[in-house]
C-alpha cells in the first residue's frame, strides 16, 4: 500500500531521517515507535506530502506522493501532531470544507459527514466553535477530518498526546475500530500504546529503522532468555548442589535470605514451563519446600530501550533533548496513563 | 480552489474582518461624497474614488494580514498540504475570496453616482472608468498584501510590512523628485538592489555559493552596461520609481483617460505576486 524507499531528510547539518525504507501492507495497524526526535513526525510529514524529502521516494497505492500528489493524497487521511483546526469555525463547517477540498460531491459529503461524526462521536458538538471544545473533542474532530473521503490509509501522529486517561482509552478503541477495514499508521513514543493497538511495530531511532515486526516476534527475537527467580527454604549450599543437576540453566546467582532461606535467579533459553516443572520436581524429590517460583521474560520495554540506545549518538544527545524539551512536558499525561 | 474560496469567504463573514472592511470603505465613501459632491457641489464622482485610494494603505493590510500568516501560525497549513489541493489552487482561492470581499462594498459604492445623478449631471463614462481603475488598483494591492502575508508567520508583522510597502509605494512618485538624476547614483542604487537580490536569494535557498554567483553575474552585467551605455543610466532612477508606483497608474483614470496599459500593468502585478505567493507556500514544504 505504501512504499517508503531510501528516505532522507536533512535540516542543515542535522539528519532527521536517514536512508529509511519500509513497506506498509493493506489492512493492518502499524505503530511507528521511537523516542522523541527519532524522526517519526518528519517521516509522517513526508509520507503525506506535507514535507519534501532531501532524497528518496514515497509511493501510496503506486502513486508518487510528489509527482502524482492529488491521486496519492486521495488515498490518505492525515492527522498531524497538532490537529490542524480552524478554531473559529464549527466542526460542521470545518469538516464541510475538508470534504469539499477532498473533492466529495454534495451528496457524498452529506453521507460522509454523518458517518465520520458518528464514528468519532462528534455529532453532539457539531455546531459549537472548535476553540471552545475540549482537547479530546478537538482531537476527534482532527481524526474525523482524516476519515473524510474514506481513505484507505489513515496516518495519525501521536493521536493520544495531551489527552486524559479516559480519552486515551476512547481514542485507542476508535483506532482499533478503524483498523478493521483500513490501514492505520500511528506514531507514538509510548510503548504500551503501540503494543496495545498495533499489529506491526516499526521502531525508529535517530532517523533509522532499527526493527520492524509484530510485538510477539520482537519479544521472541530479542528476548530469547527468560529469567527465573525462586526462593526455597534451604541452605545456600544445599540449593547449589541440587541445581547443579538442572539442565538448560545459566547465570545462576545465589543469595541467602534470613536464617534458613535462599533466593536464586537464573536465566534460560528453554521453554519456561518445562524448566519450572523440572525445578518443582527437583525440590519435591529432595523434600525441600519451594516457597516462590516466578518467571520474567524481557519485555518490549527493554527491547525498545536496548534498540534505541544502540543507535543513539552520545554526542548529539543533549541537543536533541533540548529541542524536545517542550514536547516532553506536554506528553506527561500520556506517560502517567502508561504507568497505570 | 473552489473549496478554499468558499471556506475563506465564509471566514471573512463569520468573523469581523469582512464587515469591518466594508463598513470602513463605505464610511469614508460617504464622507467624501458629502464633502466633494454635496457640499462643494462638484459633479464628478471620480474625485471620490481618487481620494479614497489613500484608504488602501489601511484596509489592505488589515484584510490580507491573516490570509496565509494565520494558517502558518495555527499550523492549519499542514492540512492544506496534506489535502489533494495544489498550492496554486489554494492561493487563487484565497485571492478570489479577497476580491469578493473587496468587490461587495465597491459595488455598493458604485450606486452612489446613480443616486447623485438624480440631482445633477454626472458624467457616466468617466465614473465607470474610474471605478474600474479603482477596482484594479485595489486588486493589485491585495495581491501584494497576500504575498507579504505568505512570507511571515505573524499577522502583525504581515500587516506592518504591508503598510510600509504600500506607504512607500504611495509616496514613491513624490519621492522620485528628490532622487539624483546622475548616472553614478543610478549605478550605485542598482548595485544595492543587486546585493539585496543576493541576500533574498540566500535567505530563500540557503545556498551561499549560488546567491554569491547570482549577485556577481548581475553586478558584472550592470558594470558592462554602465561602461557601454553610461549616459542612459541617468534616466533609470526616475523611470524606475514612477514605474513602480501602483497609485501613479490609477490617476490617469481619474483624469478621464481609460488607460489600457495601466490595466495590463495591474494584471501583471497581480500575476507576479500571486506567483510569488504560490512559491512562498511551496517553499515551506522544503524548509519547514
Amino acid at each position: 500500500m505504501i512504499e517508503v524507499s531510501h528516505l532522507t531528510k536533512r535540516y542543515g547539518d542535522h539528519t532527521a531521517v536517514d536512508d529509511l525504507s519500509f513497506h506498509i501492507e493493506k489492512g493492518q495497524i502499524y505503530g511507528l515507535l521511537g523516542p522523541n526526535g527519532a524522526g517519526k513526525s518528519t517521516t509522517m510529514n513526508i509520507m503525506t506530502g506535507c514535507l519534501a524529502a532531501t532524497a528518496g521516494q514515497v509511493t501510496v497505492g503506486g502513486w508518487d506522493i510528489f509527482e502524482d500528489a492529488a491521486k496519492a493524497k486521495k488515498l490518505l487521511g492525515y492527522l498531524p501532531e497538532r490537529p490542524p483546526l480552524y478554531l473559529d469555525r464549527t466542526p460542521q463547517e470545518y469538516l464541510t470544507f475538508v470534504g469539499r477540498a477532498k473533492g466529495l460531491s454534495p451528496r457524498q459529503l452529506e453521507a460522509q459527514l454523518c458517518y465520520v461524526m458518528e464514528v468519532t462521536r462528534t455529532a453532539d458538538v457539531a455546531h459549537r466553535l472548535i476553540k471552545n471544545l475540549s482537547k479530546g473533542y478537538q482531537q476527534r474532530v482532527g481524526i474525523a477530518q482524516a476519515l473524510l473521503g474514506d481513505p484507505e490509509v489513515i496516518i495519525l501522529d501521536e493521536p493520544t498526546v495531551g489527552l486524559d486517561p479516559k480519552q486515551i482509552i476512547e481514542i485507542r478503541s476508535l483506532i482499533q475500530t478503524l483498523g478493521r477495514d483500513r490501514t492505520v499508521i500511528l506514531s507514538s513514543h509510548i510503548l504500551s500504546e503501540v503494543q496495545a493497538v498495533c499489529q506491526t511495530i516499526l521502531i525508529l531511532s535517530k532517523g533509522k529503522l532499527v526493527a520492524c515486526d509484530t510485538p510477539e516476534n520482537l519479544e521472541r527475537r530479542f528476548a530469547g532468555t527468560t529469567t527465573v527467580a525462586l526462593t526455597a527454604q534451604a541452605g545456600t549450599e544445599e540449593v547449589r548442589r541440587l541445581l547443579a543437576f538442572l539442565p538448560g540453566a545459566s547465570q545462576l546467582t545465589f543469595q541467602p535470605v534470613g536464617e534458613d532461606k535462599c533466593q536464586v535467579t537464573l536465566e534460560t533459553d528453554w521453554d519456561e514451563d518445562v524448566l519450572c516443572r523440572d525445578i518443582f520436581f527437583l525440590f519435591s524429590r529432595a523434600q525441600l519446600p519451594l516457597l516462590r517460583l516466578t518467571t520474567a521474560r524481557a519485555g518490549l520495554e527493554e527491547i525498545f530501550l536496548e534498540l534505541t540506545r544502540d543507535t543513539a549518538d552520545p554526542l548529539s544527545a543533549p541537543e536533541e533533548e533540548a529541542v524536545q524539551g517542550e514536547a516532553d512536558t506536554r506528553e506527561t499525561p500520556g506517560e502517567e496513563e502508561d504507568a497505570e | 480552489m473552489k473549496a478554499v474560496f468558499r471556506h475563506e469567504l465564509a471566514s471573512y463573514f463569520t468573523g469581523m474582518a469582512g464587515y469591518v472592511f466594508g463598513a470602513f470603505l463605505l464610511l469614508f465613501a460617504g464622507i467624501y461624497t458629502v464633502v466633494i459632491n454635496v457640499q462643494s457641489g462638484l459633479a464628478n464622482f471620480a474625485y471620490v474614488f481618487s481620494n479614497m485610494s489613500f484608504l488602501f494603505l489601511i484596509i489592505v493590510p488589515i484584510l490580507t494580514m491573516g490570509a496565509v500568516a494565520e494558517e502558518k501560525r495555527q499550523k492549519t497549513d499542514q492540512l492544506l498540504y496534506s489535502l489533494p489541493l495544489t498550492m496554486t489552487g489554494v492561493t487563487l482561492g484565497k485571492y478570489a475570496a479577497l476580491l469578493v470581499v473587496f468587490l461587495l462594498p465597491t459595488g455598493i459604492l458604485c450606486l452612489y453616482p446613480l443616486v447623485l445623478s438624480a440631482f445633477g449631471s454626472i458624467y457616466g463614462p468617466l465614473t465607470i472608468g474610474t471605478a474600474v481603475g479603482f477596482f484594479f488598483l485595489g486588486a493589485a494591492l491585495l495581491a501584494v498584501g497576500l504575498f507579504l502575508s505568505s512570507i511571515t508567520e505573524s499577522q502583525g508583522v504581515a500587516a506592518g510590512l504591508c503598510f510600509v510597502v504600500l506607504l512607500v509605494n504611495y509616496f514613491l512618485s513624490d519621492l522620485s523628485d528628490y532622487f539624483s538624476n546622475s548616472a553614478g547614483a543610478a549605478f550605485w542604487t542598482l548595485t544595492v538592489l543587486v546585493v539585496l537580490v543576493g541576500v533574498v536569494f540566500r535567505l530563500m535557498t540557503g545556498s551561499r555559493l549560488v546567491s554569491l554567483a547570482l549577485a556577481g553575474v548581475l553586478e558584472a552585467l550592470l558594470l558592462v552596461l554602465y561602461v557601454v551605455r553610461g549616459e542612459d543610466f541617468s534616466l533609470i532612477l526616475p523611470a524606475m520609481t514612477s514605474g513602480l508606483s501602483l497609485f501613479e497608474r490609477f490617476y490617469p483614470f481619474v483624469d478621464g483617460v481609460f488607460d489600457l496599459t495601466s490595466i495590463v500593468y495591474f494584471l501583471t502585478v497581480i500575476g507576479i505576486f500571486l506567483f510569488l505567493s504560490v512559491q512562498s507556500l511551496e517553499k515551506r514544504r522544503w524548509s519547514a
